[in-house]
C-alpha cells in the first residue's frame, strides 16, 4: 500500500540534497566554530555563510540572527528574554488565544512570575483583529506576540498591520513564523516585526535547528548562558550541520516557492472542494483565502477525530486532529474552541497538510476513501443521522 | 499504541446499532474528553439476550464498547453488573495508560442500561399492583 503523508504542518521529510549538504559537517568538517585552528575556521566559515544566507532571505542583517534548537526555543527565548529584560518598563504581555503552545505556555510561565498576559480572542476564521491589539495595549505593555500563520487551521494573520500598531505604541512585537518561513514570502522589514521565530524541519530541513531574528537594538536577556556563542545571546556550540542544512533547505524553498505555492494550493483546493462535495455536515476551518497553501482543516459532525485518523492510517494516509482524544491533555484544540466551535464539533476535526511531494492522484485517493470512513463512523455514532 | 485486539474491535466492531424495543438503554458521557456511548439491552429470563451500542469516541472507546457487548451477551444481570472497566481493558489485552478512562465509558453504559431496565421493571410491577 502506498503511504500518503498529509501532515506537513507537523514536520516535513528532509530533502536528500539537504542531507548531502550536511554530511561533510557530520564527518570531516567537524570543527568547533569557536576554535582558532583550520578545523574551527572551516566550521566558522560554513556557519557565517549559512547565517548570511538566512538573513538575506528574510530581509535581516546577519547579526540579527540567533541560531536555536528549533521553533520552541526561539519562541521561549523571545518571550521570556524580552519580558525579563524589560521588567522595569512594565509587566504586561499581549498574545492571542490560538498561539502554539511554545508561546502560550511561555506566557503562562511568566504569569506565575507576576506578569499579566492578555490572550486576544479571534474571529470565526481565526483572525486576530488589529483593533483588539490596539485596545489591549496599556502603559505596562512590553511585548506583543502573534503568530504569522496558525498551525492547525492555516489562517494567515495580519502581521504587518499589527506590527504597525505595536510600533506606533512603542511595544516590541514578536511573531512565530514557524508555519510560514519557507512556505510563503516572509520578510522582517515588510512585516515590521522586531522578532521572528523559524524552524528548519517545517521546510524540508533537519530537526533540532531553528533561528530567532532579533532586530538590532532590541535587548533580550539570553536564555542559555555559557561560552558566549551567538554574540553572547545563545551559548552552546552551534549545531553546524543542522544550520548548514537549514540554510540550504531555505534557499531551495525560496527558489521554488512560487511554483510550489501554485502546486500545493491547487491540491489543497481540490481536496477541500472534493471533501465538501462528497461529505455533508462538514465544516472547513480557517479563512477561505488568507490561508497557508498546504492547509486543509475540517470538522466532521457526529464523529471523533482519532477514529478518523486510525481509519485513514489503515488506508496509508497520515493526518492529524485537534480532537480531545488525540491530545495528551485530553482537551480539544484550543484553536478550534477559540474560533467558537463547540467542543463536540472540535471533536471531529481533521487536519490534512499538503507538501511538495504530494500529487493530485493522492488527493483523489483520499477523496475516494474518506467518505466511506466518515459514513462508517457516523453509522456507529449515537448522534446525527445514522447514514450520511 | 493500541494492541492488535483493540485494533480488531475498532476495525470490525461487534454489535453496532440500536435495539428499537430495548428493555434497557444506558447513555453515558465521558467527562474527561467528552465522548458518548449509548448501549441497548434486551433481557430474557434474567439474562442479557441481546446487546447493541453506538459510540461517538476514540479508537479505545469504540473497541471497549464492542468488547463489552461481547462480554455480557448471555450473562445474568448480576454477572453483567460486576463487569468492570478493568475487565474490559484486560479482555482487549490492555489499553495505553492515557486511554484507560475510555473503558469507563463502556462499563458505565452497561451498568446504566441494566439500571434502566431494573427501574422500568420495578415501575411496571408497581403499576401492576395498582390494578
Ligand atoms: S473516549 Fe475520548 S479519549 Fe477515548
Amino acid at each position: 500500500m502506498e503511504k500518503i503523508y498529509l501532515d506537513h504542518a507537523a514536520t516535513t521529510p528532509m530533502r536528500p540534497e539537504v542531507l548531502d549538504a550536511m554530511l561533510p559537517y557530520l564527518k570531516d568538517r567537524f570543527g568547533n566554530p569557536s576554535s582558532i585552528h583550520s578545523f574551527g575556521r572551516e566550521a566558522r566559515k560554513a556557519l557565517d555563510e549559512a547565517r548570511d544566507k538566512i538573513a538575506a532571505i528574510i530581509g535581516a542583517g546577519p547579526d540579527e540572527i540567533i541560531f536555536t534548537s528549533g521553533g520552541t526555543e526561539a519562541d521561549n527565548s523571545a518571550i521570556k528574554g524580552i519580558a525579563l529584560a524589560r521588567r522595569d518598563k512594565g509587566n504586561h504581555i499581549i498574545t492571542s488565544s490560538i498561539e502554539h503552545h511554545a508561546v502560550l505556555d511561555s506566557c503562562k510561565a511568566l504569569e506565575k512570575q507576576g506578569f499579566k498576559v492578555t490572550y486576544l480572542p479571534v474571529d470565526q476564521y481565526g483572525l486576530v483583529r488589529p483593533e483588539d491589539v490596539r485596545s489591549a495595549i496599556t502603559d505596562e505593555t512590553i511585548l506583543i506576540s502573534i503568530m504569522h500563520a496558525n498551525n492547525e487551521v492555516g489562517t494567515i494573520e495580519p502581521i504587518a498591520e499589527i506590527a504597525r500598531v505595536a510600533r506606533e505604541k512603542g511595544v516590541y512585537f514578536h511573531t512565530d513564523a514557524v508555519q510560514t518561513v519557507g512556505q510563503i514570502p516572509v520578510n522582517v522589514e515588510d512585516l515590521g516585526v522586531d522578532m521572528l521565530s523559524l524552524s528548519a524541519h517545517k521546510f524540508y530541513g533537519p530537526k533540532g535547528v531553528g533561528a530567532l531574528y532579533v532586530r538590532k537594538g532590541v535587548r533580550a536577556l539570553p536564555f542559555m548562558h555559557g561560552g558566549g556563542q551567538e554574540r553572547g545571546r545563545r551559548a552552546g556550540t552551534e549545531n553546524v550541520p543542522g544550520i548548514v542544512g537549514m540554510a540550504y533547505a531555505l534557499e531551495l524553498a525560496v527558489k521554488e516557492m512560487d511554483e510550489n505555492i501554485k502546486k500545493v494550493s491547487g491540491l489543497r483546493d481540490a481536496l477541500i472542494r472534493g471533501v465538501t462535495e462528497r461529505i455533508d455536515h462538514v465544516r472547513v476551518n480557517g479563512h477561505p483565502v488568507k490561508r497557508l497553501p498546504g492547509n486543509a482543516s475540517f470538522c466532521f459532525e457526529f464523529v471523533e477525530g482519532e477514529s478518523i485518523l486510525l481509519n485513514l492510517d489503515m488506508k496509508g494516509i497520515a493526518g492529524s486532529s485537534g480532537s480531545a482524544c488525540t491530545s495528551g491533555s485530553l482537551e480539544p484544540s484550543h484553536v478550534l474552541l477559540a474560533m467558537g466551535l463547540p467542543h463536540e464539533i472540535a471533536h471531529g476535526s481533521l487536519r490534512l497538510t499538503l507538501g511538495r511531494d504530494n500529487t493530485m492522484e493522492q488527493v483523489r485517493y483520499v477523496l475516494d476513501v474518506l467518505p466511506e470512513i466518515i459514513s462508517k463512523l457516523r453509522s456507529m455514532s449515537p448522534f446525527g443521522r445514522t447514514a450520511q | 499504541m493500541y494492541s492488535e485486539k483493540v485494533m480488531d474491535h475498532f476495525t470490525n466492531p461487534r454489535n453496532v446499532g440500536e435495539i428499537p424495543d430495548a428493555d434497557g438503554i444506558g447513555m453515558v458521557g465521558n467527562p474527561v474528553c467528552g465522548d458518548v456511548m449509548k448501549l441497548f439491552i434486551k433481557v430474557d429470563g434474567g439474562r442479557i439476550a441481546d446487546v447493541k451500542f453506538k459510540t461517538f469516541g476514540c479508537g479505545a472507546a469504540i473497541a471497549t464498547s464492542s468488547m463489552v457487548t461481547e462480554l455480557v451477551k448471555g450473562k445474568t444481570l448480576e454477572e453483567a453488573m460486576t463487569i468492570s472497566n478493568k475487565a474490559v481493558a484486560e479482555a482487549l489485552d490492555g489499553l495505553p495508560a492515557n486511554k484507560m478512562h475510555c473503558s469507563n465509558l463502556a462499563a458505565d453504559a452497561l451498568h446504566a442500561a441494566i439500571r434502566d431496565y431494573l427501574a422500568k421493571r420495578d415501575g411496571q410491577a408497581q403499576a401492576g399492583h395498582g390494578h
